[in-house]
This record gives C-alpha cells, sequence and structure tokens, in this order.
C-alpha cells in the first residue's frame, strides 16, 4: 500500500504536511530538515525540487529555490542526498516541482528513481490534468507512483470529481488563486473548503498556499483533513543557524505542546 | 479566414499543419502547461477568443483602428541603394512607421479589444525592450484601463526612455529585480500577477509564446502584417509572392506576421534570424534554435535554452527585445520541418546592419530588425528575386546603444557602402 493512503487510513484529520526546498538552507541540509520534519511529528513532506522559473511561487520560496540552485542543487543530487532516506524515515514523501527539469530527466527514468528512493508521490503544479492523462497517467501507473492533483475556489465541479478520479492519495486544495506565500483571509476559504467536502470526493482533502501558525492550521483542520505549510517553514528555515532546532520550533509550534501529533481531538 | 480584413483579400488560408490542433500544438510544440490557478483565464480564452475574433463588429472595430489609430497599412518601400548593395529587389515593410514605433501595437489593439469583450478591467503585461509594454500602455489609456507593466531591471535601465514613455501613458512599471532580470523574468512576474488576479484582469502577451491559445491569437494579430504584404507586391510587382521573407525572431511575433500567409507556399523562402549576442557559442547569446532543446517556458513546450538539469539558461543579446532563450512553438515546428530557416546575426553584425540602412536609406533602425537586416549579406539572392525583411521597429529607443558604439571604423566603411 502506498504510505500517503497508509497515512490517510490511519489519521483521518489533522494531517500535517510540510514543504521546503531541496538544498536550503544548506546544500546538504535536504536529509536533516526532513529527519528533523519527521521528529517533530509532521505526517508528511514535501520536498520541492528547485528550478529556475516557478511560476506559482512567491519571493520567499522563489528566493529558497535560487539559493539552492547557486549552490549546486540539481534534481539528480537531490537522489543521491535521499538514497539511504527510508533507513530512517517512515513518513510519505512527495517530490514537489515544476515540469521541466522532470521532462529533462526524463519521465520514466524519473519516476524509476522515485520508486528506488522511496519516494511516494509527486506534485508538478504545470502538468495540467489533460497533458497528464494524455500523455503520462500510464508512466505513473506502472510505477505505483501517485501524482497529486490541485483545485482552486475557481476549479468547476465537474473538473473536481475528474481531478480526483486522476489524483493519487489526495486532493490539493490550493486555498486561494494566488502564488504561494501570499497572506489571505483564511476564514473566507471555509466556505471553499466545505464545499468540496461535501462533494463527498473519494480522496482526502489538504489545503496549501496561505497556512502560516498553529491558529490557522486547527480551523482549516475543523474543514478538512489536513493542509500543507510551505512558505512559513522556508521563513523561519532562512532566519536560523541551526536548521534541525528552528524544524523543531517550528513544527512544535504549529502542533502546540499539549497537542501530540496523532491526537484526534477536534 | 478568421479575422476578415479590412483591406483586399486573396482569400487563402495557410493550411492546417500549420494551424495549432484542438490542444495547442504545432507538431510537437505548443500545450498549455500551466499551474490550475490560471487554469479559468486560459481556459476563458482558449473557448471564446475564436467566436470573438470573428465577430464583425470586432473585426471592424480592429481594423478601423488600425487603420485610423496605427496608422495602417504600413508602407511596403522598396529600398534602392539597399537592393544595388545585395543584388535583389529587397522592399521594407515598415512596421517602424506605426504609432509607437513597432509591430507591437497590432497584437495590443487587438487583445485591449478582447479583453474589454471579455469584461476585463485591468491589464497587465511583459516587456523586454519596453516597446510591447508602451504599446500596451497606449492602448490602455485610450480605452482608459488600468495598466501594469513589468520590465526586468536591466532592461529598465538600458530601455529607460520607453519607461518614462509608459509612465507618461499611465501605465504602473514594476521592476522586476528576480533571475537574470530581463524579459523572461517579467515574464514569470506577469504570470504570478495573473494568478494572484484571476477575475478581472487580462494578460496581454508580447510575442507568439505563453500558453495555448497566446501563440496563435498574437500570430492571428500580427497575420496583418503579410495579409498587406500580399497585397502590396501585387500592386507593385504583379506578383503577390516574393521569394525571401527576413524577419527577426525574439518570440517570433513580428516573424509569424509576417510569413503567416505564406507559410502555405513552399516557393516563398523563410528566415528567421535569432540573436547570436557576442557569438551562439560564447556564452552569451539568445540562438535558442541552436543552443536550445524541447522544453517548457512559459506554458509553452518549444525549444528552450536550458542546463542539461532542466534549468533554463539566462540569455544575453545587445537588443532588449531579442534577449529570451526560448521561441513561440510555430517556430519550433517551422523550424523542426524545414519550412522555416533560422540564422543568427552576433551584437557586432546588428549594430553594423543599424549603421548600413540608417547611412543607405536614411532609416534608423531597431536593434532587434537590425538583426534580421544583418544577415541579408549570407544569402545568395538572384538579381530578379523579391526579398520582404520585416522592419518591425524604429531606432529611437536604441540610440543611446547606437551612440556609444559609433566607432570611427564603422563611421568611414558606412560612408562607402559599395563592397565587390
Ligand atoms: C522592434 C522589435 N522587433 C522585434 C521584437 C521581438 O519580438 P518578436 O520576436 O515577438 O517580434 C521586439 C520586441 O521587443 C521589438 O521591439
Amino acid at each position: 500500500m502506498n504510505r500517503i493512503d497508509q497515512l490517510f487510513c490511519e489519521k483521518d484529520q489533522r494531517v500535517l504536511s510540510v514543504y521546503f526546498t531541496a538544498g536550503y538552507p544548506r546544500l546538504n541540509d535536504t536529509f536533516l530538515v526532513l529527519e528533523g520534519l519527521q521528529e517533530s511529528g509532521a505526517d508528511l513532506v514535501e520536498v520541492g525540487i528547485p528550478f529556475s522559473d516557478p511560476i506559482a511561487d512567491g519571493p520567499v520560496i522563489q528566493e529558497s529555490g535560487s539559493r539552492a540552485l547557486s549552490q549546486g542543487m540539481t534534481l539528480e543530487l537531490l537522489f543521491s542526498q535521499l538514497r539511504d532516506c527510508r533507513r530512517s524515515i517512515r513518513i510519505p514523501i512527495l517530490l514537489m516541482g515544476y515540469l521541466n527539469p522532470v521532462l529533462q530527466y526524463g519521465m520514466e527514468p524519473f519516476l524509476r528513481r522515485c520508486v528506488e528512493t522511496g519516494i511516494d508521490g509527486v506534485i508538478l503544479p504545470d502538468l495540467p490534468l489533460e497533458e497528464y492523462e494524455i500523455q503520462y497517467r500510464k508512466l505513473f501507473q506502472d510505477q505505483g507512483i501517485y501524482l497529486v492533483f490541485m483545485i482552486t475556489p475557481e476549479t468547476s465541479p465537474e473538473r473536481i470529481r475528474a481531478m480526483d478520479r486522476a489524483t493519487g492519495g489526495f486532493l490539493y486544495l490550493v486555498s486561494s488563486s494566488s502564488t504561494t506565500g501570499k497572506e489571505k483571509d483564511l476564514g473566507r476559504q471555509f466556505s471553499y473548503f466545505d464545499r468540496v467536502a461535501r462533494m463527498g470526493l473519494s480522496h482526502p482533502l489538504v489545503a496549501g498556499f496561505g497556512i502560516r501558525n498553529q491558529k490557522d492550521f486547527r480551523e482549516a483542520c475543523k474543514h478538512i483533513q489536513g493542509v500543507v505549510i510551505g512558505t512559513a517553514f522556508i521563513e523561519a528555515l532562512s532566519g536560523s543557524e541551526d536548521p534541525r532546532q528552528a524544524t523543531a520550533d517550528f513544527i512544535s509550534g504549529i502542533l502546540g505542546p499539549s497537542t501530540p501529533a496523532g491526537s484526534k481531538s477536534k | 479566414m478568421e479575422n476578415e480584413q479590412p483591406y483586399q483579400e486573396i482569400s487563402q488560408a495557410p493550411r492546417l499543419d500549420w494551424q495549432v490542433n484542438g490542444r495547442g500544438y504545432y507538431g510537437d510544440f505548443g500545450g498549455a502547461f500551466i499551474p490550475e490557478m490560471l487554469h479559468p483565464n486560459v481556459e476563458e480564452l482558449r473557448n471564446r477568443y475564436r467566436s470573438i475574433l470573428e465577430d464583425s463588429g470586432f473585426q471592424e472595430e480592429f481594423a478601423g483602428l488600425l487603420r485610423d489609430y496605427v496608422g495602417r497599412p504600413s508602407p511596403l518601400y522598396e529600398a534602392r541603394r539597399l537592393s544595388e548593395k545585395y543584388g535583389a529587389r529587397i522592399f521594407l515593410k515598415r512596421e517602424d512607421l506605426n504609432h509607437t514605433g513597432a509591430h507591437k501595437i497590432n497584437n495590443t489593439v487587438g487583445q485591449i479589444l478582447l479583453a474589454r469583450r471579455l469584461g476585463k478591467t485591468r491589464i497587465i503585461a511583459e516587456t523586454g525592450a519596453g516597446q510591447h509594454g508602451v504599446a500596451t500602455a497606449t492602448v490602455c489609456a485610450l480605452m482608459n484601463m488600468e495598466c501594469v507593466v513589468y520590465m526586468g531591471a536591466v532592461d529598465m535601465a538600458r530601455q529607460a526612455p520607453n519607461v518614462a514613455r509608459m509612465e507618461m501613458l499611465g501605465a504602473k512599471v514594476v521592476p522586476v529585480q528576480s533571475g537574470s532580470r530581463t524579459l523572461k523574468d517579467a515574464t514569470n512576474e506577469a504570470i504570478r500577477d495573473w494568478i494572484n488576479h484571476p477575475l478581472d484582469t487580462h494578460y496581454i502577451i508580447g510575442s507568439v509564446v505563453g500558453p495555448h491559445p497566446y501563440p496563435d491569437l498574437v500570430a492571428r494579430f500580427q497575420s496583418v502584417i503579410s495579409r498587406e504584404i500580399r497585397n502590396q507586391l501585387e500592386e507593385r510587382t504583379g506578383q503577390p509572392n516574393p521569394d525571401w521573407l527576413v524577419a527577426c525572431v525574439g518570440g517570433g511575433s513580428n516573424a509569424a506576421g509576417t510569413f503567416y500567409h505564406y507559410l502555405d507556399i513552399p516557393s516563398v523562402k523563410l528566415v528567421g534570424v535569432e540573436a547570436a549576442g557576442k557569438g551562439i557559442h560564447s556564452g552569451a547569446s539568445a540562438a535558442s534554435t541552436v543552443l536550445g532543446r524541447p522544453g517548457i517556458i512559459h506554458g509553452s513546450r518549444t525549444l528552450l535554452m536550458q542546463t542539461p538539469d532542466g534549468q533554463i539558461t539566462e540569455p544575453y543579446s545587445i537588443s532588449a527585445g531579442l534577449d529570451y532563450p526560448g521561441i513561440g512553438p510555430l517556430h519550433a515546428a517551422l523550424f523542426q520541418s524545414g519550412r522555416a530557416t533560422y540564422l543568427q546575426a552576433t551584437d557586432a553584425e546588428a549594430l553594423e546592419a543599424a549603421f548600413e540602412l540608417t547611412r543607405l536609406e536614411g532609416i534608423i533602425p531597431a536593434l532587434e530588425p537590425a538583426h534580421a537586416l544583418a544577415k541579408l549579406k549570407s544569402l545568395s539572392f538572384h538579381p530578379d528575386e523579391v526579398v520582404v525583411v520585416c522592419l518591425s521597429g524604429r531606432g529611437d529607443k536604441d540610440l543611446e546603444t547606437y551612440i556609444r558604439n559609433l566607432p570611427e571604423k564603422l563611421k568611414t566603411e558606412s560612408k562607402s557602402p559599395g563592397k565587390p
């Protein structure tokens, strides 16, 4: 069973997913941060593959990506940094990035490396549903790697259903039509979360883009199964000398000392 | 023919091969690789652009503005001294005489009318040389629409007069500090703006690039160039078809417009000229057909300059308008099929050609079409062949660069242009 499915079988609320950029803050911090996230209670991680032209990202994630690239980060290096990760990492790992670096690597070799490395899913914001179905669905299915689709408040119900059929593991609700790191009034997103939640879809819902703190996390999780935090975490890493400590502090700030990970209380 | 034209028409649509298919592809190139956040905008455009362009009210308004506001048809000028020098009948399609000084306005007039029909109230654009930004700011002033133009900080410095013009026209010019701070980065920033303002905003993209339907949309608006060339050549030479068409290629919109009605006529040789910068393999060029491999930039699969790891390479050209690491998907398909030939001109060759045209014909071209002129020396013409070069813009914006690069040697050379 894919680790993502496993996770949502065991825990269907307050799932915390954290995004960070590979090769950041320092080139070889990738594994350190990943381990720190697992230890401090993140349920799922999304490891960002840096790209020169990240059109869906705001300044904070852009900056982390260009720093990683200038330090020499590549997709090949990422696979080698993660090579032995499954000796200690049990939580699901997704790779998140833009299509071009993946295509240059080759979709099939990329997916095979994902399998070898123990990656469970991939998020490629600029690979639309139609192109996926025509060109890549079979490759993903053959390798057993999930592609997670994103929906927005403007995505039509029919399209949401089509994505629910195509997605693997969960559906990623982009909390507003915005690039990463935009602070939006989260409260206004809840009716959208509820609307999607009421559709009776077959996949759990995880919301991202704009969630920054414990309050956001708890409020959002009253409506959907989990959230992704990215920009706020990158900001915490960027100002720190000790990425492991910064990770622990940040995650305990989100989960709260009195709310251990895995708690079912609402 | 979709967007019917104001002028006498010889109705012959390009063969289907050179039209996008339903998914926005020219052969292997094109498509719409966009994040879901842009899906509603792009889909609305895709669903509606053809019917809007085919609407007779739209066509009338577009044709009227092109005629009375832009000043079309632009002249087709037979450049006698240039012809003498290169041994062919060389005509210049004078897009430099358009309002705002370049071909870019053909597209912005079309797109602003489209934006109004889509009910949009806010316009964004990217710009490199500033010509597209000025053309966008101009139509926004005309239509009383809010206008935000993204421009790389490097380009703002080298094209300062155009920044002042945009601001005078009421546009907000936003300096882009990411990446190489040129056209590619300005385009990224415009796309981000669109993601953040999905409902009220239309993105007027400046070339035949971006996700489907933009490459097709922009090519259709620029196709007025080849439609006029056909009529003008017929009148002047008794034959609508030239032997050669030569145009510079940044993203490729003036070239697409120049080629459009001839794509289907194999006897017409099509030549696109890219910027070789300091030399094709110098590490400082924008020669996408030579250095590029298939990849995805700004939502389109095309030939793209990139590292082995798939990071997009920073291009370089003395001309801000050609400083783009890819080409429009139509050009990638024309290149791959061999239907069009792509040549490369260096900074030095472009400068030399600009000085030459100035002294031979009394026309100061923009640096971009100077690249097209620079390759006349590399093509072998028969004396009675007809060559049309798209003079896509005028040189006012580049005067500072020209003055800085006016060495004694060139001054004397260009006084005695005769070459064996
Ligand atoms: C005068 C002129 N010609 C050509 C170009 C290049 O654009 P395209 O290749 O889309 O025609 C520009 C772009 O700014 C321009 O200003």
